[in-house]
């Protein structure tokens, strides 16, 4: 053993621990936010680099390259070509493999101990098992969420008695831990015991629809950072510990205030099941007429106004219209209109998705506006164009309150003047609820993909000379 | 480890998470979510270790898949983080298009 190793590894994983947490914190402004991620980057290399002589590895360097380089190599690619509006299946994605990892570090260290190379106190044990529950839950939760998102699995499965069954397959995942804990885990218990927990991430997951998944990736997020946090303890490596737990913690908070967005909580979120394209329960049949306008007519709308504000949704990731809604901005904007955006905080399918798209198109982040900070300017807005958004604009959440989504706040689009919306087709959003907006009289519907009706109004302005 | 050492660093990890995420803007929610997503994929350190103590063939597999799944967490969070900031610019950085 090379002499000082002993202090020389801990001390890497300690300062890569600070330079995480310094560049976590980064990330509380746009302009500190790409250096803290550069922190954050080298000391993720300066921590894999020194495992390679920590103390307890002993073999296996090669296989261990092999993965390293053979995964780096795949990721960098995935996530480099991946578009802009893929982004938050990419995120569940990467998410989910941490999960798994961290279930899979368990199973070896259960195994270990079964062929009795490794002793663990009964607490370890506990928080090993925990861990490994943790773990496969945000596995396979988060492979169902990125086939969800990626459009793989449109229906949300769901039968009678499936909160029932859910919590039985729970009991049963922790009844198996607890024997494993007597008992001492054997190959086959420790199957079962996987088996059941991967199981259980995918019938948590599976019942809850697209429009809720923003939160459900968010737990996921935190969950593998507990994982990490347990897993850490177990291998001793308090620089695990740290980031895990930051990131547990830090993704709770976020999840919290995401589902505080929705005007839900996280209870309901994972199991009423709101999201999921409900048949029963869409409040009150709407009544009156949905009027269309044309593209030309909607053109003069905007150019002659004086202020419009931009309301997108995932109607706008979907059609990749955020580079056409940009160059229709700066037509506007150079015509003497003032146009801003307003974001709800659950608008797309990831909280904050909208402004990434937008920041892809070269919108500057301070034309854009929170739900709070906008709200009190739409009675002075001549026109409100609403692209792809639906749930969030929604006034049966002030208005009925029969609507599952009453009391939910939303962007009070339909006091603006005049509200164009865009949207495919006459059918509901994601979530299935009728959309009172749509009724309104002072809404017009311009029907078409999100991309083209922005060109025709672009072509439209334009023609105005 | 020490138990209630290890139960120390875990509150005071959890505050710090808590505090530092408390001031970050709804803006940068997503690039947070997806940072944070990285910073977990310092498992890849503990998939290391343990394929690193791995003996028998069952163990050697699933170290192999630790350490595998541990790296695609940390560089795909890495670049999909990296490629979402690298867009945020504020309009004082393009006054060409202002008035």
């Amino acid at each position: 053993m090379i002499p000082g190793i002993d202090f020389f590894v801990p001390a890497v994983y300690f300062a890569a621990a600070v330079m995480f947490i310094y560049g976590l914190k980064g990330m509380s402004s746009p302009v500190t936010a790409r250096s803290g991620m550069i922190w954050a980057g080298v000391a993720m290399l300066l921590a894999v680099l020194v495992t390679f002589i920590h103390p307890k590895v002993e073999g296996n360097y090669l296989l261990m390259v092999i993965a390293l380089v053979s995964a780096s190599a795949l990721a960098w690619w995935w996530a480099k070509v991946v578009a802009m509006t893929d982004m938050p299946q990419m995120i569940a994605l990467y998410n989910g493999m941490g999960g798994g990892s961290a279930a899979a570090i368990a199973a070896v260290e259960l195994l270990k101990l079964h062929s009795g190379q490794a002793q663990m106190v009964p607490t370890t044990l506990l928080v090993a098992s925990f861990g490994a529950i943790i773990g496969s839950i945000a596995f396979s939760g988060s492979l169902i969420a990125y086939a969800k998102l990626q459009g793989w699995m449109r229906k949300s499965w769901r039968f009678p008695g499936q909160q029932v069954f859910n919590l039985l397959v729970f009991a049963a995942t922790i009844g198996l831990g607890v024997w494993i804990f007597i008992d001492g885990p054997t190959p086959t218990l420790l199957l079962l015991f996987f088996s059941l927990a991967l199981l259980a991430g995918v019938l948590l997951t599976v019942p809850i629809g697209g429009a809720d998944m923003p939160v459900v990736i968010s737990l996921y997020n935190a969950l593998t950072g507990l994982a990490v946090g347990f897993k850490g303890y177990v291998l001793e490596i308090p620089a695990l510990m740290i980031a895990g737990i930051v990131v547990g913690a830090a993704g709770t908070l976020l999840t919290q205030l995401m589902a505080k967005a929705m005007n839900r909580s996280l209870t309901n979120v994972l199991f009423a099941g709101f999201g999921k394209a409900d048949e029963d329960a869409t409040g009150a049949a709407a009544s009156g007429e949905m009027r269309a306008i044309d593209a030309t007519d909607a053109a003069i709308q905007m150019a002659y106004a004086e202020k419009v504000i931009i309301v997108p949704g995932y109607g706008l990731a979907v059609a990749q219209a955020q580079h056409k809604i940009w160059e229709l901005t700066e037509l506007l904007t150079s015509r003497g209109v003032k146009v801003t955006f307003a974001i709800h905080p659950v608008a797309g399918r990831m909280p904050g998705h909208m402004n990434v798209l937008l920041a892809e198109a070269g919108v500057p982040y301070d034309l854009i506006y929170d739900l709070e900070d906008i709200n009190a300017q739409f009675p002075t807005t001549d026109v409100a164009l609403v692209i792809g958004a639906n749930d969030v604009v929604n006034p049966a959440a002030r208005k009925d309150t029969s609507s599952p989504i009453y009391g939910m706040p939303i962007l009070d689009v339909d006091r603006a003047r005049n509200c164009i919306v865009v949207k495919r087709g006459q059918g509901t959003g994601f979530s299935g609820i009728e959309n009172l907006l749509f009724f309104e009289d002072n809404t017009r519907m311009l029907y078409g993909d999100a991309q083209k009706v922005a060109q025709a109004l672009i072509s439209g302005i334009k023609s105005l000379g | 480890m020490e138990g209630w050492i290890a139960l120390y660093i875990f509150m005071l990890a959890a505050f710090t998470g808590i505090e530092v995420i408390r001031r970050v803007p709804a803006i940068l929610h997503t690039p947070l979510m997806s940072g944070s997503n990285f910073i977990h994929g310092i498992v890849v350190v503990g998939g290391m270790v343990v394929l690193g103590m791995a003996d028998t063939t069952a163990e050697i597999i699933v170290g192999f898949i630790a350490v595998f799944l541990g790296a695609g967490n940390a560089v795909g969070g890495y670049v999909v983080t990296e490629r979402m900031l690298e867009m945020f610019k504020s309009s004082g950085a393009k006054p060409e298009k202002k008035d």
